[in-house]
């Protein structure tokens, strides 16, 4: 075997804390060889990234790594910070995982490329601008020497993190260390740049450490795959050897957690279930039969419309109004779950919030039990609440810091139920959080002292202290922990069988609606592009963009990934702010026709599925 | 951004129609008048200079008047200085005036973004807990007692400088120092904690990562970032520094406008206590505007509206 280009051995990562001691990385071993992706996968707080930035010399302040990591057989743990300068940036480099607050936000794209080049390769700043498009066209961005005047908010996402891979491999460094490179970016992004740095470590004849949590973007990329938990090293690899012949525990149980969209589902998620230090997996399959469409009609959304004002930059230009969500009509009967998705910018947040008459519709009705939100006075629409709740993205941003669990569990008491004593205020607080997972001893305590999973059960039990019938959630389990995600899943359909709830279960990932969903709708710039139930959407996606999405997930398996016709999406998401005429997919579309641009497609019934797509029927 | 400075400008307009009232009816209130002197003036003399004055005129016929000369750019004459008018008043008081602040002003800034980011970046050692408590000590010091100070050690003591009064650029150090001093730890203070908060940005990692060092990280990568709440902060600074001046050039014997403002109000010299009032009002809301002009181009996210 040739020289590996790291080598990593016994490597320990402790950090000093006021509470004590904390050890990240525990004596962890593996090596890259050339040409090799090596995949770490592991949930929050398994030592994965510390791992890279200790290679890399950037642990925090009061973080000490020891042992020992050799890149090309010169050790780095231990180098001085000028030493290890010309190592950062010129062999190793590292694209992070967000990559709005990783670039610079007050340095143009061109400025940021130039000052790597002048520093390791000793470039002019006339050369390096040069070298600096170049490798923009490399990651294929458009209208190089444009962009290179950007600042990076003027990029999309997907761009940023183009930029990001350019600017880590325009020294042509022998380690790429990707950090979570698409955990940020929307399914179908996540695809492109997936692609690009599949070409690019060819091209580049570069070695890549892909740090991530999702096993699809492992089985897809990665070479070997490292699985750690708690710091350790749980299993180490080849990629199909750990895929199809886990022997560690912890392993099967990752993978049989993650949500698959290519295989029958299970009636339940399994779930890693033991807290992050003591593992007793439980990968049992409960059966239970899902209660299904009870006949009443619970919410009927018809036409909505909703548009926000942005005002325009200069002297005399109007403020210009953005349709954020167009025309948009379902129904939605008792026990039913409505999975809505689409990327970042479709629509699906504005819609959630105008269902909950959070923010002024434009046009259109919302009707719940049969009464139009809209027409209700001001205190009639404050007691129809009690039968609207919704659950939101970030359990820790959306609870007040200030509260105690009691507090902001027992808040809607405070206002729809101002009359009950104490004793009794504290059963019903009680009561929910019992239901949902938490117990008596957290009823003091603040949000900050909860994981993610806890905390998103406190943001549950608060929606359900009225017993409403419907629930919005917004994205409830996209900032969560695979196997996180998997409990508040099952913890919601539980809730739903019991109290015959409707939910609208938005989210950008396929395959976490697919679970939850009895009908799953996908919008695409306002508008809603296919409406069908579960199993037509999925086995036959009529629209194009469905289908785009659907070919986007990874999935966990090495043999599909590599067999899979990889062609992801090209290009953005329009702005909405100028929505191309017709269709708003057909900037993107591989069918798109003359008839696309002129005319807009409305959702109409193909075969099982409402689809808005002139071609829905050619295309299968 | 044209639109937002014309908007700012125009929105600045009944600012200082309040800021302009008040003063005018304040400074009538005051008890006594322009003429009072130690022997009293005949009744037919005080009565006559009323009149030429305007000053028999009903409260508000003067207010009037005056707010139609200021629409042309007539300050009105001096009541003390009788061969003046208002206008050449500040034009020969604002010169010295603007070097003091300016140098004051420039001197706070450099200084103060200097010592907070050696304090940032020596965040709880020694420098770091010595330059914040320095800080402090010049925060909670007000200039007046700090202006004797300074007098007391470098020029009665030392004799190094000049203990005031105008000549070449030595009888400018212990001013400008006094003057500066309050701003230099305001704006120290300032810069440690917003560049604390910038070193631990994603984009800071990525800079290190990229290699480059410290050095270049601090200065091309968080000095800009850093800056911002300090430039956001010149516009009061400016306000505080020339409040200040009015103490400081009475102290060092500073003939600049501060002292014309000090002598008019105590000679219930109306005109002259207003010109200087709507001048200074008129520069401070120049300078925030400017200000914020600046904040924009610092920062490319910022949008004008």
């Amino acid at each position: 075997m040739a020289d590996a280009v790291l080598e990593v051995q016994s490597l320990n990562v402790r950090f000093t804390t006021p509470d004590g001691p904390v050890q990240a990385v525990r004596n962890l071993e593996f090596r890259v060889n050339p040409g090799e992706t090596l995949g770490i996968v592991g949930e929050s707080g398994s030592g994965k990234s510390q791992t890279a930035l200790a290679i890399m010399g950037l642990l925090a302040a009061n973080g000490r790594a020891d042992g020992s990591a050799r890149f090309k057989g010169d050790e780095l743990i231990g180098l001085s910070d000028g030493d290890m300068n010309r190592v950062r940036g010129a062999q190793i480099s590292m694209v992070f995982q967000d990559p709005m607050t990783s670039l610079n936000p007050y340095l143009t794209v061109g400025n940021q490329m130039r000052h790597v080049l002048q520093r390791h390769l000793g470039l002019s700043r006339g050369e390096a601008l040069r070298h600096a498009r170049t490798m923009l066209e490399m990651v294929r961005i458009s209208e190089a020497e444009r962009r290179l005047a950007m600042y990076p908010h003027e990029l999309s996402g997907g761009m940023r993190q183009r930029v990001m891979i350019a600017m880590a491999l325009s020294c042509r460094p022998g380690l790429l260390i990707a950090d979570e490179p698409t955990t940020a970016l929307d399914v179908t992004v996540q695809a492109q740049i997936l692609k690009l740095m599949r070409e690019l470590k060819s091209e580049f004849n570069t070695s890549i450490l892909l740090i991530t949590h999702d096993m699809g973007v492992v089985a897809g990329n990665a070479d070997s795959v490292l699985v750690m938990r708690d710091g350790e090293c749980r299993e180490y690899g080849s990629v199909d050897k750990v895929f199809y012949k886990p022997a560690d525990d912890y392993t099967r149980a990752l993978l049989a957690a993650v949500p698959r969209l290519d295989e029958a589902m299970p009636e339940r998620l399994a779930t890693v279930s033991a807290p992050p230090t003591e593992l007793g997996a439980e990968i049992a399959a409960v059966e239970k039969p899902r209660t299904n469409h009870a006949a009443r009609q619970l919410l009927t959304v018809d036409g909505l419309g909703v548009r926000f004002r942005v005002a325009q930059p200069g002297l005399f230009a109007r403020a210009q109004s953005l349709v954020a969500v167009d025309d948009v009509s379902f129904e939605l009967a008792a026990g039913e779950t409505l999975g809505v998705v689409g990327e970042s910018g479709c629509g699906k947040s504005s819609l959630a919030r105008a269902v909950l008459q959070l923010i002024p519709t434009a046009s259109g009705r919302v009707c719940l039990l049969g009464r139009d939100l809209e027409q209700l006075a001001r205190r009639e629409l404050k007691n129809m609440r009690r039968d609207m709740q919704v659950i939101f993205q970030d359990p820790q941003a959306s609870l007040d810091p200030r509260m105690t669990v009691a507090q902001i569990v027992g808040e809607p008491l405070n206002t729809f139920r101002p009359d009950l004593g104490q004793p009794e205020r504290n059963e019903r607080i009680l009561s929910v959080l019992l239901r949902v997972g938490l117990a008596a001893e957290h009823l003091n305590r603040y949000p900050h002292e909860f994981s993610g999973g806890q905390a998103q059960r406190i943001g549950i039990a608060r929606a359900l202290m009225f017993d409403p019938q419907l629930i919005v959630c917004d994205e409830p389990v996209s900032a969560l922990d695979v196997s996180i995600q998997a409990q508040i899943i099952n913890l919601l359909m539980d809730l739903q069988v019991e109290r015959g709830l409707s939910l609208i279960f938005i989210a950008h990932d396929l395959a976490v609606v697919r679970h939850i969903s009895h009908r799953v709708m996908v919008m695409y710039l306002g508008r809603a592009v296919e409406v069908a139930d579960r199993q037509s959407l999925y086995e036959h996606p009529r629209h194009p963009y469905t289908l785009a999405l659907i070919n986007a997930v990874p999935i966990p398996d090495p043999v599909v990934e590599r067999s899979r016709q990889q062609q992801p999406l090209s290009g953005d998401l329009p702005s909405p702010l100028e929505p191309p005429s017709g269709c708003g997919f057909r900037t993107r579309c591989p069918h798109a026709i003359q008839r696309c641009a002129d005319e807009r497609p409305l959702l109409r019934p193909v075969g099982k599925s409402l689809v808005a797509c002139h071609r829905a029927e050619e295309i299968e | 951004m044209l639109r937002f400075a014309l908007k700012r400008v125009l929105g600045a307009i009944p600012t200082l129609l309040v800021l302009i009232a008040l003063a005018f009816f304040l400074i009538k209130a005051a008890p006594g008048g322009p003429f009072d002197t130690d022997r009293r003036l005949p009744p037919e003399i005080e009565a006559n200079l009323q009149a030429a004055y305007n000053l028999d005129e009903p409260l508000y016929r003067q207010f009037g008047l005056y707010l139609g000369g200021l629409l042309k750019g007539d300050f009105g004459p001096s009541f003390q200085y009788r061969d003046y008018t208002v206008t050449e008043l500040i034009a020969a008081g604002f010169p010295v005036s603007l070097r003091l602040g300016g140098l004051a002003m420039l001197l706070a800034f450099v200084v103060g973004v200097a010592v907070g980011t050696v304090a940032a970046l020596k965040q709880n050692a020694f420098t770091d807990h010595a330059a914040m408590a320095a800080a402090m000590i010049g925060i909670s010091v007000p200039n007046f007692v700090m202006a004797p100070l300074l007098v007391l050690v470098f020029a009665v003591t030392l004799k190094w400088l000049p203990a005031g009064g105008l000549g070449d650029w030595r009888n400018f150090v212990l001013p400008v120092v006094a003057l500066a001093l309050p701003q230099i730890a305001y704006i120290a203070r300032l810069t440690r904690g917003s560049m604390i908060e910038v070193l631990r940005a994603d984009f800071i990692r990525t800079a290190r990562a990229q290699g480059l060092p410290q050095r270049a990280v601090i200065i091309r990568h968080a000095l800009k970032p850093a800056l911002l709440p300090v430039i956001s902060y010149l516009g009061p600074a400016t306000a505080a520094i020339i409040t200040g001046s009015v103490v400081i050039e009475q102290i060092f014997g500073v003939p600049g406008l501060g002292r014309f403002f000090v002598q008019g109000a105590l000679n219930r010299d109306y005109t002259l206590v207003m010109g200087v009032v709507v001048f200074y009002g008129v520069l401070i809301v120049v300078f925030n505007l400017i200000v914020d002009l600046v904040y924009g181009w610092l920062d490319p996210r910022v949008q004008y509206q």
